[in-house]
């Protein structure tokens, strides 16, 4: 279980994230929503340590990932998909899976597991990634995050910018994913999105998680959108 | 035959005979050709290092020229000191400069350029003081003397028209072969593919589990160990001296910044281009025109073309 318990977090002298706490269960899709600039990225960052934890904790089982520099983190369990994506754009999507296969000792099976996630991406290995569509680039970043065989994977955005075939797809993949135990964090914007795959639904603004609902408890109407999302 | 310092030197005897000094245009074009590609072969080495150092890091490396200067200066220890045959002594000399030059560069990354976060203007303005600092200890250490070292062989490639040195033809093999390395080391290992992949995008390649500390270290070094290795190989034919370093650095900015920040492939064009221009200019003209063609070739791809033919658009 990933527990973030009362961290403060920003970029020099802002402060971004204030006491912020929030648990992430196993085999459950735990949604981040909020207006721009609730911190919702810089969240996401700051589990990742890229963006400096000044107080409190994060902790994934025994590890406090919130003391470890920001390429141990992954080696923990941790995968994050960041927004815009962000691939190796100059490598072909082999290598780009590669660079997720780094810290695999014994790789091959990983790969075999997400190109079987994406077959689209195993008829395009040889192919420059920033000359991917957007929805194959998604894919990409997926797939290279899940070669770290994550325990939680972290997914900023993912929908963005992509038509609505493609998001089905990203839905479905994180519903199969959570099956096998994985825990997800996922920035979302959409609401028809949350409502489909979220477990638990945490609201944040002003740096902080100011409510956590169960996806039960949420309708398509409900005032917790217009409160913190102004949908 | 046209009116040049080296024209005049070979009219003199210096490498023509009478008789072959009184070759056409031809011959000379090819001489002028020949050595135009051995500057191209050791520019594109000595480039290739800063144009990595670039790419990988975003650091401009001012002391690049000095690691040049330090890879020569350390190929004249080691075969002046070890007692070995000259073949042996520069065969030595080519792999313990570039490792202990490579060893410097890394000290240097790690106690300064890290400290400073690789911010792009305090590494210049630190690059500068390395360059000084490099400079003087040589200065210091080694002495303010010109002092030879002995090609590995003498042998001589006789051609209808002229005599040409085998060695350098040989440097242009040898730097052909190490650039043939470093790309498929850049191109086909996992330490390549960890480089390439902080190159695009430093804080996503951590998020993957690389170590960027290390790797900016390790860029420095293999860029610190081209240049030397490139002075290793250019020092029996130009002597090692402890301001030989301003040339090569003028030169390789040039042929970066041409061929493209970081791009490898535009480096290598590049440096074929300035060095086979500066050989020919050189030949037929004077040096001094060939520095003012590649420096006016530089403002024209500043200002039509800022990343440089190959370089990608920021």
């Amino acid at each position: 279980m990933l527990r973030v318990e009362g961290i403060t977090a920003g970029y020099g002298p802002v402060t971004v994230l204030r006491d912020l706490s929030f648990q992430a269960q196993p085999g459950q899709v735990t949604c981040i929503m909020g207006r721009n600039g609730a911190g919702k990225s810089t969240l996401m960052r700051a589990i990742m340590g890229l963006v400096p934890v000044q107080s409190g904790q994060i902790l994934l089982g025994d590890a406090a990932l919130h003391t470890l520099p920001a390429h141990k983190v992954p080696l923990h369990g941790v995968a994050y998909v960041p927004q815009g994506r962000r691939l190796f754009g100059p490598l072909t999507v082999a290598e780009n899976i590669d660079v997720g296969l780094l810290t695999r000792k014994k790789g091959l099976h990983r790969r075999e597991f997400v190109l079987d996630l994406f077959p689209r991406l195993r008829e395009r290995l040889d192919q420059v990634a920033s000359t991917l569509s957007g929805g194959e680039q998604q894919m990409l970043a997926i797939a290279r995050a899940l070669c770290l065989e994550p325990q939680v994977l972290l997914l900023d955005e993912p929908s963005e910018g992509l038509q609505p075939s493609m998001i089905s797809l990203i839905r479905e993949t994180v519903l199969r994913l959570r099956e096998t135990g994985l825990a997800t964090l996922l920035v979302e914007q959409r609401v028809d999105t949350v409502l489909r795959i979220a477990d638990k639904v945490a609201f944040m603004a002003h740096g902080r998680v100011e409510h956590v609902a169960e996806r039960a408890d949420l309708t398509a109407d409900s005032t917790l959108f217009q409160q913190f999302v102004g949908v | 035959m046209p009116h040049s310092p080296l024209a005049e030197a070979l009219r003199g005897g210096g490498w023509l005979g009478d008789t072959r000094a009184q070759m056409s245009f031809g011959p000379f074009l090819l001489l002028a050709v020949l050595e135009g590609t051995v500057m191209a072969a050791v520019l594109a080495l000595t480039a290739v290092g800063l144009s990595l150092v670039f790419g990988v890091m975003r650091v401009v490396n001012v002391a690049h020229g000095e690691l040049y200067m330090l890879g020569a200066v350390i190929a004249w220890f080691v075969t002046f000191y070890l007692p070995l045959p000259p073949a042996m002594g520069w065969l030595a000399a080519l792999i313990i400069a570039p490792l202990l030059v490579a060893a410097i560069a890394a000290l240097m990354d790690t106690l300064i350029l890290k400290r400073l976060n690789y911010d792009p203007e305090a590494t210049i303005v630190a690059t500068i003081g390395l360059l000084y600092m490099l400079q003087q200890a040589a200065l210091t250490f080694y002495g303010p003397d010109a002092r030879p070292v002995v090609a590995p062989f003498q042998w001589r490639i006789q051609l209808p028209w002229f005599g040409y040195s085998g060695y350098k033809l040989f440097v242009v093999a040898a730097a052909l072969a190490i650039l043939l390395a470093v790309w498929l080391f850049m191109t086909r290992t996992k330490a390549g593919l960890v480089m390439r992949a902080t190159q695009v995008d430093r804080e996503t390649a951590q998020a993957f589990g690389i170590n960027v500390d290390r790797v900016y270290a390790g860029t420095f070094a293999l860029g610190g160990a081209l240049a030397a290795a490139a002075a290793v190989l250019i020092v029996p034919i130009q002597q090692a001296h402890y301001l030989m370093g301003h040339d090569p650095l003028l030169l390789s900015f040039i042929v970066v910044i041409i061929g493209g920040l970081g791009s490898i492939r535009g480096t290598l064009v590049a440096a074929l281009v300035i060095g086979l221009s500066d050989g020919i200019i050189s030949m037929f003209f004077s040096p001094t025109l060939a520095k003012i063609i590649a420096t006016l070739l530089v403002a024209l791809v500043l200002v039509f073309r800022p990343q440089g033919l190959f370089g990608a658009r920021a």
